[in-house]
């Protein structure tokens, strides 16, 4: 017979598939020596047959396993050859997927709402077109006032009666009088004012607040103020001052800045010895409870307002106004936000 | 209102420095806007660069020089007649407006030779610093200092604040000296009295007529007789020129002084102007005069006119008339200090567009008990300069105002800022701001001083107490952190949901004004009537949007003529449908552009379609959380869309709220605008059409049931007449066996080739599965017997074999 090694050598060497099938038939088919020899089995005594059929057994087992492994060799290496051949470029572009962007107004909206739904105010909205009752009137600020020249208003009609607002506190009166206090809401929305230069646009957007309720302080005001101001900015700390100032609808009134400076030209907010003012608030005024029928021997509370685009330009480091409405597609993408970065608590409010 | 340190020490003796001061103004609510140099006489004198130098065309001698105030400001023209004017020449430019220091001439827009002349160019004699008559000054090394003044100043600063409309009484240097001195800063110094003698009574009639709508309660009035009007002496020009104003005589610059230092407006007349007697009254339409501004003002009825008996002589408390005007030469003179109410003033200035510092005055509030103080003042600085005598001071109308007097609960103070004051400090506060107190165990009586026409009830006492006191001594109380009611309605979760929805598909989110060009907007408007703005800001701004696509496709456009051509854009916001408020509805809008696959190495380019952006719709309407089925599509839709490629969505039904437009936007648009491309898509979301869920998404679903058994697939093909929409046989064959029809899916339609005319090919996948067994062939076979015969019955529709 011929020795085991070589053939178990022959096998591993068969080129292919076809020779290693010849190799079986020739080793192991009908025809095979290892085949012929079990066929003499019977002419030896039973203990012979015993020992040489065990051999031949294991030397079967052997060849068999000798042409599996080839096989399965031959089978890789034949799939390693097809799939050398299907080899692609993958630096070539993937297929695209255009991204979309949220507006940094939009995005900063979110965040102001989610920073002041942590202490319990609701989102509440106006229409965009005010009587001019709602917009002045009831707000205090008669048709003789002065305030309204610093207003530069847009009429709807020859008696100015209707306007586009002129800032978000007429929901301030449309809340109150739709319901019963206690009131605690901020509202978000376009506001609109005849002047457009740089640093003016005919629209922008404003956060309008309002806290009503039984014993709300000025110390209630600052406290909402510190802690929304330390929020958005996302800073521990922060520098701000309380100016006395002016608004028809609250009494006491005041301006609030915020301390910050220049770092490369980009504002740092938050310390530095300089001042810039972001906010107008104060005790809503008895004379606007009593317009929209709220006891102020029973409740008082505070007001705020302030500019969306502003606060946005100051945290992101945008410098015109106006490029916000401008709606060119580079800003969008540049200034925009990616929709999956949501401004939560948890989260985080940005990135 | 501007003030000086030097002018505000006339009434506060303190010896706080300028920072100081500054931090006190602005803390005590007088914001000040800016520090600058005071404005003297001399700090109109510009140095400047002559940039070129041509010859006058009409004269030999004279020559038009180009001149610069530095780079970035306009150039000046200026007609010149010096033989030493050339290119490159730094030296002095003297604006129109200024005065000439050596001859006192006030400079005006001139046309010289047939050339107009804006200012003109110094010689050291014109200016009195050298003798030189020969050409103007050369400057030597002075390029840095272009568009600086040339005459240094005394090193005085002038502060320049921002007085809210509640605080009349600080638009005048006292006023403010007053609220300094309160919050600690100095004391208030009393004005010196009056010791001209009043000789003479008052010659000159006034009668102030009682009628409807009167706008003066009160007109007080000195005769100052045989003065000599004149130049007025240095320091008081220093204070005129200071404010920005331009000194002019004596007589007026007093008037003016006496305004600014203690907000008490007056008005001078020239006594022997006035026919026989001053009747203050209502205009009458048709009446007119000149004003001092030289303005022809022509009067509507009801306007309150100073008056003699040949007609209007000024309007009170605006502005005076040239018929009556002072001069250099007046002789006699007659003071006005009167009490103009601030509506009445209002309401006539803003008629007739006018405003003055008088008017800015009154219509704010004048103290109405300073007549007598103000007159007496200003005659006696009057006779100082100009010599003369004065009359008794007499007063038509009301000569005072009792004082308001305010009950206030000691508690308020306490009640709304949060932290106790002692009533020892509150007293010291309101005395020093001119206030009297009577405090007693629970509450105070308080007098308002006449000049503080905003206290009107306790929280302005309240108020006055914590400026003073000092915003920063209330203590912070932190918020509370809980929450009783959701942060947002359905709506507004809609709105902030479909901005991230619609952006994860792709578009940018575009925010745009609300108005918008009418013509743009007729285009989307479906015909709705234009709502225009009585004063836009500019024409092509004039209506307010009856589409979010008006300005998206204003705004692609743009972008396309940059030269983007793939873009998706889209809009959230209000569109309006009337001008009463809420005529408006929030609508979601996008705009897509351009091509898919443009230059792809592996994929074909094609043009942006409606499927494009039906698939947009639909996902943010499923993403929005309806349920894709109960979406009806129908190829219903609006002018503005190309009418063969473009369809609505309802909730349900054909009928059931419109919740979304989708489609090519019509050719005849894109055309008439311009575009580039020659497909835009666009879609419209309606917000408010969404039926909220009344029940929480969880509790709604149905309970979790899969089928244990084999699924199995059937294609068929059918061929039904081109009317028939895809959507209603996918509807038909669903419908056909509920239990067993799990999905239907259309996967090819084709039409012409070997089709019959009029028909087209439709073919659909079909699973089908049992909850209770696996389906043997002939449950099969008789599911597909169901399909094809309700096809046919439905449709007329057949298999193809």
């Amino acid at each position: 017979m011929t020795d085991l090694r070589e053939l178990i050598l022959k096998i591993s060497q068969a080129k292919d598939k076809l020779e290693l099938q010849n190799f079986k038939t020739q080793f192991l088919g009908k025809n095979s020596q290892i085949n012929q020899e079990f066929k003499k089995l019977g002419s030896l005594s039973e203990d012979e047959k015993k020992i040489k059929a065990s051999s031949l057994n294991k030397e079967k087992q052997k060849i068999t396993e000798a042409i599996n492994n080839r096989s399965m060799d031959l089978e890789k290496s034949e799939i390693s050859q097809k799939l050398q051949k299907n080899k692609v470029d993958v630096t070539l572009p993937g297929r695209e997927q255009p991204n979309g962007k949220i507006h940094p107004v939009s995005q900063v909206i979110d965040e102001i709402s989610s920073i002041f739904s942590e202490i319990g105010f609701s989102v509440a909205e106006g229409p965009d077109v005010e009587t001019e009752y709602n917009n002045f009137t009831a707000l205090n600020t008669p048709e003789s006032h002065p305030a309204r020249d610093m207003h530069d208003t847009f009429y709807l009609d020859d008696n100015k009666k209707t306007l586009l607002r002129t800032h978000t506190s007429p929901v301030q009166i449309r809340t109150m009088l739709s319901g019963k206090p206690p009131f605690k809401i901020i509202v978000p929305g376009r506001t609109y004012r005849c002047d457009s230069d740089q640093t003016h646009a005919p629209m922008f957007h404003q956060l309008e607040g309002l806290h009503i309720d039984k014993d709300i302080t000025m110390g209630h005001l600052k406290g909402c103020l510190d802690y929304f101001v330390k929020e958005f900015f996302e800073v521990k700390k922060i520098k701000m001052r309380f100016r006395p100032s002016h608004f028809p609808f609250t009494e006491p009134s005041a301006e609030v800045d915020i301390g910050y400076k220049l770092e490369n030209g980009r504002i740092v907010v938050g310390e530095g010895d300089k001042w810039l003012e972001i906010l107008g608030c104060g005790m809503v005024h008895p004379n606007v409870l009593k317009n929209t029928k709220v006891d102020t021997k029973k409740y008082q509370g505070y007001a705020f307002g302030m500019g969306i685009d502003r606060l946005a330009m100051l945290k992101y480091g945008i410098n015109d106004l106006r490029s916000f409405f401008e709606t060119d597609y580079r800003w969008l993408n540049y200034f925009g936000f990616d929709p999956l970065d949501v401004p939560t608590n948890y989260r985080g409010l940005s990135r | 209102m501007i003030i000086t340190l030097s002018w505000l020490k006339n009434h506060l003796s303190t010896s706080a420095n300028l920072e100081k001061i500054i931090d006190k103004l602005t803390s005590i609510g007088l914001e000040v806007e800016e520090i600058k140099e005071a404005k003297n006489e001399l700090s109109d004198f510009k140095i400047a660069k002559v940039l070129k130098v041509e010859k006058h065309p009409n004269a030999d001698k004279l020559k038009l020089c180009d001149v610069s105030l530095g780079d970035g400001k306009e150039i000046k023209k200026v007609v010149c007649g010096a033989d030493n004017a050339r290119n490159g020449l730094v030296t002095i430019y003297a604006p129109p407006g200024s005065i000439i220091p050596k001859t006192k001439m006030k400079l005006k827009i001139a046309k010289i030779r047939g050339v107009e002349s804006h200012g003109m160019l110094c010689s050291g004699k014109e200016l009195n610093i050298t003798d030189d008559s020969e050409g103007i000054i050369e400057l030597q090394n002075r390029d840095k200092d272009i568009g600086k003044n040339y005459f240094r100043n005394k090193g005085e600063k002038s502060i320049d604040l921002s007085i809210t409309p509640n605080r009349p009484d600080c638009l005048g240097v006292r006023g403010i000296a007053r609220d300094l001195a309160s919050a600690g800063l100095g004391k208030l110094l009393n004005i010196k009295k009056n010791k001209t003698k009043q000789i003479f009574s008052q010659p000159i009639k006034i009668s102030i007529t009682k009628e409807k709508n009167q706008g003066c309660s009160a007109f007080g009035a000195c005769y100052i007789k045989n003065i000599t009007n004149k130049e007025s002496p240095l320091w008081l020009k220093e204070r005129i020129t200071s404010l920005g104003l331009k000194p002019i005589s004596a007589v007026v610059d007093v008037t003016n002084f006496v305004m600014f230092d203690l907000n008490r407006p007056l008005h001078a007349y020239d006594a022997d102007k006035i026919d026989k007697e001053i009747i203050v009254r209502n205009s009458k339409i048709g009446e007119g005069f000149i004003g001092l501004d030289e303005n022809k003002y022509k009067l509507t009825n009801n306007m309150c006119v100073i008056s003699d008996r040949s007609g209007p002589l000024g309007l009170g408390g605006i502005i005076g008339g040239t018929r009556s005007g002072t001069e250099l030469r007046t002789k006699n003179i007659l003071l006005e200090s009167a009490y103009f109410h601030p509506n009445s003033v209002r309401k006539t200035s803003s008629t007739l567009g006018i405003n003055t510092d008088a008017k800015y005055r009154f219509e704010r509030g004048i103290d109405p008990n300073s007549i007598k103080e103000g007159l007496e003042v200003a005659a006696n600085l009057i006779i100082k300069i100009c010599g003369g005598e004065m009359s008794k001071i007499s007063i038509a109308g009301k000569p005072k105002i009792n004082s308001k007097v305010i009950k206030i609960d000691n508690n308020k103070f306490k009640k709304v800022i949060g932290i106790p004051i002692s009533s020892a400090e509150t007293k010291k506060i309101l005395n020093s701001l001119g206030f009297e107190t009577k405090i007693s165990k629970n509450n105070s009586q308080i007098k308002v001083p006449s000049w503080r026409p905003d206290v009107q009830q306790d929280i302005d006492i309240v108020e006055e107490l914590i400026r003073i006191k000092g915003f920063d001594k209330i203590s912070l109380t932190q918020p509370e952190r809980s929450r009783n009611k959701d942060t947002l309605s359905f709506q507004q979760k809609l709105f902030h949901l479909s901005q991230r929805a619609i952006a994860t598909k792709g578009y940018l989110e575009a925010v745009t004004w609300s108005f918008t060009d009418s013509q743009i907007d007729n285009h989307f408007s479906q015909g709705k009537k234009e709502i225009k703005i009585t004063n836009p800001i500019s024409s092509d701004l004039n209506v307010l949007r009856t589409s979010i696509f008006s300005n998206l496709i204003i705004y692609l456009k743009k972008n396309q003529d940059r030269g983007y051509l793939d873009l998706s854009l889209f809009e959230i916001g209000p569109v309006f449908f009337g001008k009463k408020p809420g005529e408006q509805q929030t609508v979601v809008g996008g705009l897509k552009s351009g091509m898919i696959n443009r230059k792809s190495w592996e994929s074909k380019p094609r043009n942006v379609d409606v499927f494009d952006v039906k698939v947009d719709t639909i996902k943010t309407l499923v993403e929005l959380g309806l349920d894709e089925n109960s979406l009806y599509v129908s190829n219903k839709s609006q002018d503005h869309y190309n009418p063969g490629r473009s369809g609505s969505i309802n909730l349900k039904s054909e009928n059931g709220p419109l919740l979304a437009f989708f489609g090519e936007i019509h050719p005849a648009i894109l055309s008439t605008l311009d575009l580039k491309e020659q497909v835009v898509s666009g879609f419209e979301i309606f917000l408010k059409n969404m039926p909220e869920p009344i029940k929480k998404y969880r509790f709604t679903k149905k309970d979790y049931s899969i089928s244990e058994f084999q699924k199995s697939e059937r294609d068929f093909a059918f061929i039904v007449d081109n009317e028939f929409k895809a959507g209603d046989v996918k509807e038909i064959i669903s419908q056909a066996d509920t239990n067993l029809i799990k999905k239907v899916k259309i996967f090819d339609v084709f039409s012409g080739g070997n089709m019959p005319e009029g028909k087209k090919s439709i073919a659909i996948n079909v699973t089908i599965q049992s909850m209770e067994k696996t389906l043997s062939q002939k449950d099969l076979d008789q599911v597909s017997q169901k399909i094809i015969n309700v096809v046919k019955t439905k449709t007329g529709g057949t298999i193809r074999s």
